[in-house]
């Protein structure tokens, strides 16, 4: 949070007790004002929320850990075809929420230690390519396991997957108090930012331990931190086990959300995606990956609404359309944050102690 | 006397060239052991060897009468010995305070569960392990530094955050690599005396250390290595008027350089 | 029998291709210890270059032999190639020399995407037709397996442009100057070799590599598009890794090796596992080749040095 504080313009330094509510007013209203703007801005802001959910967890892997892991997505698939597989008509299993996140985390985790497991011992780039391997494997896996017997369904997908009912409520089903009638896009919403707030205190609280203060060590000098004591093998498989449990909650909301699942949704250029988020708000913190997010969320789309018109008034067709539009901005702003600002856009400085813990201060 | 390390016939070979060779020697409780010997006469072999950093090719370290698992650093650690770097090795983007606590590492338990929790045990270790890594700031002498960014100190600092880290895991012998290498004559005499703490304080010290003046001045006993063999081993009175050692440092006419 | 006598005559065609490609990952990563993930674009950008001279002189020269056509499409893709090489190690890696280990990687995929996006702005997202101007017709050197003229081509062009590569990288002064800086980039530049352009040149030799890759890539599949460089890329370095990164001999027997183990394995993979795996997960023996040997020989197979833990 106070990563975050400060790192709005201005306001940030000057104010921080103002600055926080005013995060936590925006946070809070930020769908009514996008509901102003129409239906599309919202889910637009869900998703980013969802985003901001993966680029927590890869920031933990690559940011904390220094691990670059290009094959992210593959972890938020196997939380979206858990939920596939459990909660929807394609095996006729339905299965409570409660049972079908965690067991979609957990598979997750699975995946990153059988992924983590072989890996450990390679450099740092060669590391980058087997992850990349992992995620392109997984998602030949997704596209070809219709046949001999028919798993994943193939490059259609799974449709028709339970939306995500806690206890009795459905929050796919607009809530009706009196004559007030709240969308569904605002109760998926509001537990998504439930959910990220959470992710964020948790992994607030492995950057400030000895796990937090671990990875670090090994981030920034390998043998130094294995000659005083840290077993870098478990603490880089406990990464990838935490990081990808991150990504598989992420994929189980997602499945939950757009109520079907497809081998496209997993793409490489959504690893990338993932993790210029991270690169551009500033590896290795929080504020940054959140950040990172949200602008990387809704720049893609902000243009999609202002470029279109733009380039059919003035060249009468569309020449970049929105999806090239999202890849030379996402490809651009890797490059260019790796030459201009290589510690991001919030550049706060990671904490990884709470000197207000020594008596009399220091 | 207590024996606290015994190098029992080490040797380590990278292909064709022999680092160490047979090297065999005792370091006793509370003593301050020096390691010297010209360059590239396998001191820092000798180091990676004994903390686990090099899988050694022959013979073992036996320490405090059991056998240290060879190429296991962090076991080594464990086991309660802690070393230095050469050229320091600092967490570049932690402050002194955290480099130290990462130090604690090995001696603290608390789980993912604890920590995302905060259950009692996890906050107490957590506090504890915070007061004591400014404990041992403020033993080396820089806790006014402590919540700077630890690539802000200076040389001589950096050396003591690197000693602090080290003690940080409690160890019952310590590992320093030239630790006086690049300093001026002041921070050596303020590094002497900072090691004399620290024996008094119950730590075993090795020492590698190129300056002659420092090793004579502060080690118990020493040995020599030269050409990766063990060729003295005596008290610094003595070593000093070994003719071999005076020949593997001048240039005897057996090893021309 | 003729199954694997046919498998292996396709693998050697790939093979080669994939060769072409490593070497230019090879060199980069011997010089810099950098793996340019933008390498598998540049070999798009050379076939697309290719297809779209070749459809210019089709309309404006007809009549012109079509060897001729296909020659000068080449010698247009080559120097595009080459300056599109020596901009991107100018414009971006040049800065990162010295940046933190994940920098220049992180870099190099940006620029990967960064090409790919810009091809598509280009020629579009369609798969386009790539004249093919050398036969396919199959001859039947044995009967039972086929191959096609421009199968033959793509095996005798590789092999002479490796021997050239070979010849310049171990005969002349250049050489001598490529290799030294691999060797150590300060000492090479104390000795009086101006890196910083033999660092260049590497670029600029693996992109016209990659750019005589793309032009055999596009004619042998008849097809090119913007995505078309990823994945040969991706297996091109899996080649580069196999044979021992950074080793030129390396590069190209870890290309032949790995194409014939994807063609093989291509060809067996549904009889070996009962039908439950068919020839549509081909792309996985790459990764698979490249995880076994980066845990079990990190050196690969004609590797010396240590790439771990310097």
């Amino acid at each position: 949070m106070n990563e975050l504080i400060e790192a709005v313009p201005f306001l940030g330094k000057r104010n921080p007790r103002l600055t926080k509510w005013l995060i936590i007013i925006v946070a809070l209203v930020a769908p009514l004002i996008a509901a102003y703007f129409g239906r599309s801005w919202m889910r637009i802001l869900d998703f980013a929320l969802l985003y901001m959910m993966l680029a927590l967890g890869l920031n933990l892997v690559v940011g904390f850990a220094g691990l670059l892991d290009l094959g992210y997505i593959a972890f938020y698939a196997v939380g979206a075809y858990t939920w596939a597989f459990l909660a929807s008509p394609h095996f006729g299993v339905h299965m409570p929420f409660w049972i079908v996140l965690p067991l979609g985390a957990a598979f997750a985790a699975l995946a990153g230690i059988i992924l983590g497991f072989p890996v450990l011992r390679l450099r740092g780039d060669y590391l980058a390519i087997v992850t990349l391997g992992f995620g392109e494997i997984v998602r030949i896996f997704m596209n070809n396991l219709n046949h001999p017997v028919n798993i994943t369904n193939g490059p259609q997908g799974i449709n028709a997957l339970d939306s995500l009912n806690l206890f009795g409520w459905n929050l796919s089903q607009s809530l009706t108090i009196g004559d007030f009638k709240i969308h569904y896009l605002y109760l998926y919403y509001y537990f998504f930012l439930l959910c990220v707030v959470g992710s964020i205190i948790f992994i607030k609280r492995l950057q400030i331990s000895r796990v937090g203060r671990a990875w670090a060590a090994m981030r920034d000098d390998e043998l130094a931190a294995k000659a005083i004591g840290i077993n870098t093998r478990n603490m880089k498989l406990l990464a990838f086990a935490l990081g990808a449990t991150f990504g598989g909650v992420a994929g189980g909301l997602f499945g939950s959300f757009q109520g079907f699942v497809s081998p496209e949704s997993f793409s490489l250029m959504e690893s990338i995606a993932v993790l210029t988020m991270v690169v551009f708000g500033g590896m290795g913190n929080i504020a940054g990956a959140v950040v990172g997010a949200l602008i990387l969320t809704a720049l893609p789309e902000i243009l999609r609404h202002i470029a279109l018109p733009v380039q059919e008034a003035v060249f009468g067709t569309v020449i970049l359309d929105p999806e090239v539009l999202r890849m030379l901005l996402l490809s651009l702003a890797m490059i260019l944050m790796m030459l201009l600002r290589p510690a991001g856009l919030v550049p706060a400085h990671a904490r990884y102690s709470r000197p207000e813990l020594l008596k009399g201060g220091a | 006397m207590i024996k606290l390390l015994e190098a029992r016939g080490v040797g380590k070979r990278f292909g064709g060239l022999t680092a160490l060779s047979d090297v065999s020697l005792t370091i006793n409780k509370g003593e301050v052991y020096g390691l010297i010997g010209p360059n590239g006469a396998g001191k820092t072999t000798f180091f990676n060897v004994l903390t686990g950093a090099y899988i050694p090719d022959d013979g073992e370290f036996v320490f405090n009468g059991t056998e240290l698992p060879s190429g296991k650093p962090h076991l080594v650690v464990e086991q309660g010995i802690a070393r230095t770097f050469q050229n320091i090795r600092l967490f570049g983007q932690m402050t002194a305070l955290e480099n130290v606590m990462a130090g604690h590492h090995i001696r603290t338990k608390a789980g993912v569960w604890g920590i995302l929790t905060q259950n009692k045990h996890t906050r107490e270790e957590e506090r504890l392990t915070t007061e004591r890594a400014y404990e041992l700031l403020k033993y080396v002498g820089i806790e006014r530094f402590a919540h700077t960014i630890c690539k802000n100190l200076s040389y001589g600092d950096q050396r003591r955050l690197e000693i602090a880290r080290a003690l940080a895991s409690e160890p019952q012998l310590l590992a320093l690599d030239e630790p006086a290498a690049g300093m001026n004559a002041t921070e050596t005499s303020q590094l002497k005396v900072l090691i004399e703490q620290i024996r008094h304080d119950g730590v075993t010290v090795l020492l590698i250390e190129h300056d002659v003046k420092l090793v004579m001045g502060l080690c118990d006993r020493v040995a020599v290595l030269d050409f990766g063999k063990k060729i003295a081993e005596d008290v610094p009175a003595v070593v000093q008027k070994n003719e071999a050692v005076i020949s593997a440092y001048l240039g005897g006419p057996k090893h021309a350089h | 029998m003729e199954t694997l006598l046919q498998q292996i005559v396709n693998g050697l065609v790939v093979g080669s291709v994939y060769a072409l490609v490593a070497l230019g990952y090879t060199m980069v990563y011997g010089i810099l210890g950098l793996i340019n993930f933008a390498h598998g674009e540049v070999v798009m950008v050379g076939a697309l270059t290719a297809l779209q001279t070749l459809l210019l002189l089709m309309g404006i020269a007809p009549d012109m032999a079509p060897l001729l056509k296909l020659a000068i499409a080449v010698l247009v893709a080559m120097p595009v190639c080459m300056i599109l090489g020596f901009l991107m190690e100018r414009l971006a890696y040049r800065k990162l020399r010295n940046a933190p280990r994940l920098a220049p990687l992180i870099t190099a995929i940006g620029m990967s995407f960064l090409l790919q996006t810009l091809a598509m702005i280009i020629w579009g997202r369609n798969y386009h037709t790539f004249p093919q101007l050398i036969s396919t017709d199959p001859m039947q050197p044995i009967p039972g397996v086929f191959i096609t003229p421009v199968q033959v081509t793509i095996v005798i062009v590789s092999a002479l442009v490796m021997a050239g590569l070979i010849l310049l990288v171990t005969k002349t002064r250049l050489g001598r100057a490529m290799r030294a800086t691999a060797e150590n980039h300060r000492v090479a530049a104390l000795m009086g070799v101006d890196t910083n352009a033999i660092i260049a040149l590497t670029f600029v030799i693996g992109a016209a590599l990659a750019a005589v890759a793309g032009v055999m890539f596009a004619s042998n599949y008849g097809i090119a598009h913007y995505a078309m460089g990823f994945m040969p890329g991706l297996k091109a370095f899996t080649a580069a890794v196999l044979g021992g990164i950074g080793n030129l001999g390396g590069a190209m027997l870890g290309g032949i090796v790995l194409g014939l183990v994807e063609a093989v394995g291509a060809g067996y993979i549904e009889t070996m596992t009962f039908g439950f795996l068919n020839s549509s997960y081909q792309d996985i023996f790459a990764f698979v080749i490249l995880g076994i040997v980066l845990i079990f020989r990190p050196t690969g197979l004609l590797g010396e040095r240590v790439s771990d833990r310097a």
